[in-house]
């Protein structure tokens, strides 16, 4: 249980057969990214500044084969490893087991049975958890022959775009909006399969913290809405910059094109996560994010390196159609820098991508 | 008009807060919706809502994610009599799949559905924890069991009056 | 005639009102608690009883009374569960409705044991009028000094108030419960830590259900070890079940967990048979997330002994063979019923009742519940049958909360069991339209035998 009094300084546990110490209190997960690289289990819902996250989406589940080394019986259900708190001597499997592999394909899948699979328009291709998620622990198409979910479109305001049918109810904008923010006006409305993000009342969603919701979000339900279409994440670049702000760190990533700022998102670090700057989350304030959009607005310190996160895993797409036509012919002759500008782009936004049977290709835009 | 209690409802509502602990009194929001979905006539309007968050002080959304998550509060208006037939399992077993029928029939409407003339709204809901006495629906605070065609006539035709 | 220690004063007449349930006896298990036991004593007479909690998962009680914790200066809680929504089960609302006494009485033992001074009784918001009636009883309890402070000038507390829930199956789930409780949406809390050290308002709580609580008042009447005497091993005591379906008399009984199936579905004093001298096909004996039998597995075993009601015996055989007791929700179904038809009404309800917090409930039980209807409606293919199959399977175990295996239990069980019924429906959509399957080669065992 959660109270730790006399417990050693240091706990060992064994995930894929590598060994660890680590602080007690440390959840599973923690211990694992501890370690690195692909036994670390995937985690679409927990988010280790946000108190309370975690447990909902069942990617991360585990096997523990040993409680402790006072308890070795195994654990008969698999675990929610962002969850589970370390015991001395646990012996933990992820990758070597097939019971996780299994369950979480089955998990990619029922995330995926309503998902629009809308990528091809979708702000978020390229840094999208799902896609990642889709691609490393999914199987191929899907067997889900039924009309896909969908929900009204809701304006929550000038700064966020709400795709609903996208989203996968990680919860843990409704944790920044609870603990970043002072006035949490959106929240999750009713219930089962027909639960979703909302203000009930389709209120603007303004306060000054509310951009951070859009660094969490792990797909593309939460966009930004001064971004939205103008790129597509693979043509722009991200360097690091900071500003002196005096709400927040100020450090943040900027996405250029040429001189144009035209996203600015905090710093993520290798789990997708908000990087922490002395200790403390590097969240940034709504000005850093919507008002500074000039490169002078900022001190240019240099290139992001690329990390699995942050890429661009273009093409990999669950399930992917060739497209049958090459990107000019597509865009009518016109100049295919600013390729997703969906607004000038004929039909695309009247298509229903829900009843399209698979993922979208190209070929379901024309008119 | 802005929404008010009467005095006896927030006489209630004060009675319901004070069960709880100092500073929980956000517990009483489930009975205080209950409390103001028969006092503002049925159902639940976004004023209603707002309303009852600051007399429990806490904040809309709070409300809203709690109203709209229990099936018995009803988000739009409802017709005078509401008749909430089970259609879960058991009472499967026992024809309640008929009496909707007949009901959809005698009323003209769909689950979901009021009369045009405002009368009744039909609902199928599921399980009420009265499986024995199928099938059975629920109409305001009471149960009606063992319905049959001609209990049905019998309902519509009392509730008409 | 078995022996009843709940109901048997239920139909007394007036037995509602303090005076005649006092007459009756009642109220004794809190002056001998209160004047001659410690808290500890009571636990312990629970523990020697070997009560089961009668909500469902059949832990037992007394252990779960000793794990609660007792820090300094923190309240702890008693939480009753009267949420009763699980289909098949109308067993707590019976006890309520008509000897309420019998729940505030047990309620005051066990707060007493527990340390509550305020404790709750969590109502599913359809049974409003059980309120009032409980709220009358509490009344009367309190104005003759049964609740309050002092009581019996023993030094201790008690209070009790009655929540009504309002339409949603997850808060009989003990941590969903407490957040309706505090006003919230009914989401399980992921576990650890579990209510016995952080439960309403962070505090220590127990949560038991209503019969649990109501056993209370003769374990400690006649004491723990005359109660366990009663039953087969460990399924000691009586049990309440609630019969319905396709029975002569169904209704709510109270059983010492002595009789066989056979007995409680045939007998007069309990089903009283199957009516219009149709044959049982299959039966559903501990609620609707228990596995179905059909009708040759439910009255023996696979080994070939009779099939008991208690814990063990309707458990033998594992989920393979056997079923559960679970919640006592007993529905019995005739050769006119439909497998396929009734298990997608449960799929439904599931949907329907699923909090949506995590992927495989939220996505997975409407999709089985699409599968189940395109099989019923005659447009199912074959290879539905195995997806259904893969799909609970993916689900099961892999959930925040047991909702998820109870949305895939009686799935699996249905398909075990009658997966040709399934196929039929599949090669016959046209008939499947106009007739029910029927009894199939899961014959009657009572008529083979004779
Ligand atoms: C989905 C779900 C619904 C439940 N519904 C009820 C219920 O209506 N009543 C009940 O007593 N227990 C119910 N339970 C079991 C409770 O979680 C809990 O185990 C029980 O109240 C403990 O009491 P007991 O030990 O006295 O049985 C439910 C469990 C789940 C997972
Ligand atoms: S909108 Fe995004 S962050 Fe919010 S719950 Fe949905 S997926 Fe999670
Ligand atoms: S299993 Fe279902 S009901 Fe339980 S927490 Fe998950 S979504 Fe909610
Ligand atoms: S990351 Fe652990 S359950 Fe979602
Ligand atoms: S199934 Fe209808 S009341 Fe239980």
């Amino acid at each position: 249980m959660a109270e730790q009094t006399n417990t050693p300084a240091n706990l060992k546990v064994t995930i894929d057969n590598i060994t660890v110490e680590v602080a007690p209190g440390t959840t599973i997960l923690q211990a694992a990214r501890q370690i690195g690289g692909d036994v670390t289990p995937p985690a679409m819902c927990y988010y280790s500044k946000l108190e309370g996250s975690g447990g909902k989406c069942r990617t991360c589940l585990v096997e523990v084969a040993a409680g402790s080394a006072a308890d070795p019986r195994p654990m008969p259900k698999l675990v929610a490893s962002c969850r589970t708190p370390i015991a001395e001597g646990m012996i933990v499997k992820n990758i070597t087991s097939d019971r996780v592999q299994e369950a979480r394909a089955g998990v990619v899948e029922f995330l995926l049975v309503n998902h629009p699979l809308d990528c091809p328009v979708c702000d978020q291709a390229g840094e999208c958890h799902l896609q990642d998620l889709g691609y490393e622990h999914g199987k191929e198409g899907t067997r889900y022959e039924f009309k896909r979910r969908t929900f009204e479109p809701e304006d929550i305001g000038p700064y966020i775009q709400l795709h609903m049918n996208r989203c996968i109810l990680c919860y843990r904008c409704t944790y920044v909006a609870d603990q970043l923010t002072d006035d949490r006006v959106h929240g999750v409305l009713d219930r089962g399969d027909h639960a979703n993000i909302s203000t009930h009342i389709s209120k603007a969603i303004e306060n000054n913290f509310c951009g951070n919701m859009i660094d969490v979000c792990p797909v593309g339900a939460l966009t930004d809405k001064t971004f939205r279409f103008k790129n597509r994440v693979w043509f722009t670049k991200p360097v690091e910059a900071h500003r002196d702000c005096d709400q927040c760190c100020g450090k943040v990533t900027l996405w250029q094109r040429g001189e144009d700022v035209l996203r600015v998102t905090a710093r993520k670090d290798e789990w997708g996560e908000v990087q922490s700057h002395e200790g403390k989350p590097g969240w940034i304030c709504n000005t850093c994010r919507f008002e500074k959009k000039k490169a002078s607005d900022w001190v240019i310190e240099g290139p992001t390196k690329i990390n699995r996160h942050s890429v661009i895993s273009q093409g990999h797409y669950l399930g992917l159609k060739k497209p049958t036509e090459t990107l000019p012919a597509v865009m009518d002759g016109r100049d295919p820098k600013l390729m997703m500008d969906i607004h000038s782009v004929s039909e695309v936004n009247r298509v229903d991508i829900s009843e399209l049977p698979g993922p979208a290709t190209s070929d379901n835009f024309k008119k | 008009m802005p929404v008010q209690f009467s005095d006896t409802a927030l006489a209630e509502v004060k009675r319901l807060v004070a069960r709880y602990p100092e500073g929980k009194q956000k517990s009483a929001l489930l009975p205080v919706l209950h409390l103001a979905q028969d006092e503002f006539g049925g159902w639940l309007s976004t004023e209603i809502l707002d309303y009852v968050a600051s007399l429990l002080k806490i904040t809309p959304i709070e409300v809203y994610e709690v109203a709209t998550f229990y099936s018995m509060y009803n988000l739009k208006p409802v017709g005078k009599h509401v008749f909430e037939v089970c259609q879960t399992g058991p009472c499967m077993l026992n024809g309640s799949d008929e009496i909707i029928d007949y009901i959809k029939e005698k009323l003209g409407i769909r689950p979901g559905e009021t009369t045009t003339d405002g009368l009744f709204t039909l609902k199928t809901v599921e399980c009420l924890g009265a499986c024995g006495y199928a099938p059975m629906m629920q109409m305001g605070k009471n149960y009606l069991e063992h319905l049959t065609r001609e209990q049905v006539d019998q309902i519509i035709a009392e509730s008409r009056k | 005639m078995g022996r009843k220690l709940l109901l048997d004063k239920a139909h007394v007449e007036n037995i509602r009102l303090y005076e005649v349930y006092r007459r009756e006896g009642g109220y004794r298990s809190v002056e001998k608690a209160l004047k001659s036991m410690s808290p500890d004593q009571v636990t312990d007479e629970v523990k020697k009883s070997g009560l089961r909690g009668r909500g469902g998962a059949g832990f037992p009680s007394g252990m779960k009374w000793s794990f609660l914790a007792k820090p300094e200066g923190v309240p702890r809680y008693l939480v009753v569960n009267a949420d009763e929504s699980e289909p098949g089960t109308f067993k707590d609302r019976y006890l309520m409705e008509f000897i309420p006494h019998l729940l505030i009485e047990g309620m005051i033992t066990s707060s007493y044991a527990l340390g509550s001074n305020n404790s709750y009784i969590y109502i599913r918001g359809e049974y409003a009028w059980i309120v009032d009636i409980l709220e009358k009883a509490i009344a009367e309890a309190r104005n003759n000094g049964w609740l309050g402070k002092n009581i019996l000038g023993s030094g201790f507390d008690c209070d009790i108030h009655v929540q009504r829930g309002a339409g949603a199956y997850i808060c009989g789930e003990e941590t969903a419960l407490l957040e309706s409780l505090e006003g919230k949406r009914g989401n399980p809390r992921i576990k650890p830590p579990f209510p016995a050290v952080k439960g309403l308002w962070g505090c220590p709580t127990v949560v038991n259900n209503v019969e649990t609580i109501a056993a209370v008042v003769p374990i400690i009447n006649e004491g723990g070890e005359e109660y366990a005497k009663i039953g087969i091993g460990k399924s000691t005591g009586t049990k309440l079940i609630s019969a319905c379906g396709n029975i002569n008399k169904p209704g709510v009984y109270e059983i010492d967990m002595t009789i066989s199936v056979e007995e409680f579905i045939y007998s007069d004093e309990y089903c009283g048979g199957i009516p219009n001298g149709r044959k049982l096909k299959a039966c559903i004996p501990g609620g609707s997330s228990v596995p179905i039998l059909p009708a040759n597995l439910l009255l023996k075993t696979a080994k070939g002994e009779t099939r008991m009601m208690t814990y063990e015996s309707l458990a033998d055989g594992g989920f393979a063979t056997g079923s559960m007791m679970g919640s006592g929700g007993f529905i019995v179904m005739d050769d006119r019923q439909c497998v396929v038809r009734h298990t997608y009404t449960l799929a439904r309800f599931y949907r329907h009742e699923s909090c949506g917090q995590c992927s495989p409930c939220r996505e997975g039980t409407g999709w089985m519940e699409k599968i189940l209807w395109n099989i019923e409606t005659g447009k199912g293919k074959m290879s539905d049958i195995d997806l259904l199959w893969d799909i609970q399977r993916k689900i099961e175990g892999n959930t925040i909360c047991p909702l998820g295996d109870a949305a895939a239990w009686p799935v699996a069980a249905a398909i075990r069991h009658f997966r040709d019924e399934f196929e039929w429906h599949v090669n016959n959509p046209e008939e499947a339209q106009k007739r029910n399957y029927g009894l199939a080669h899961y014959a009657d065992p009572l008529v083979v035998t004779a």
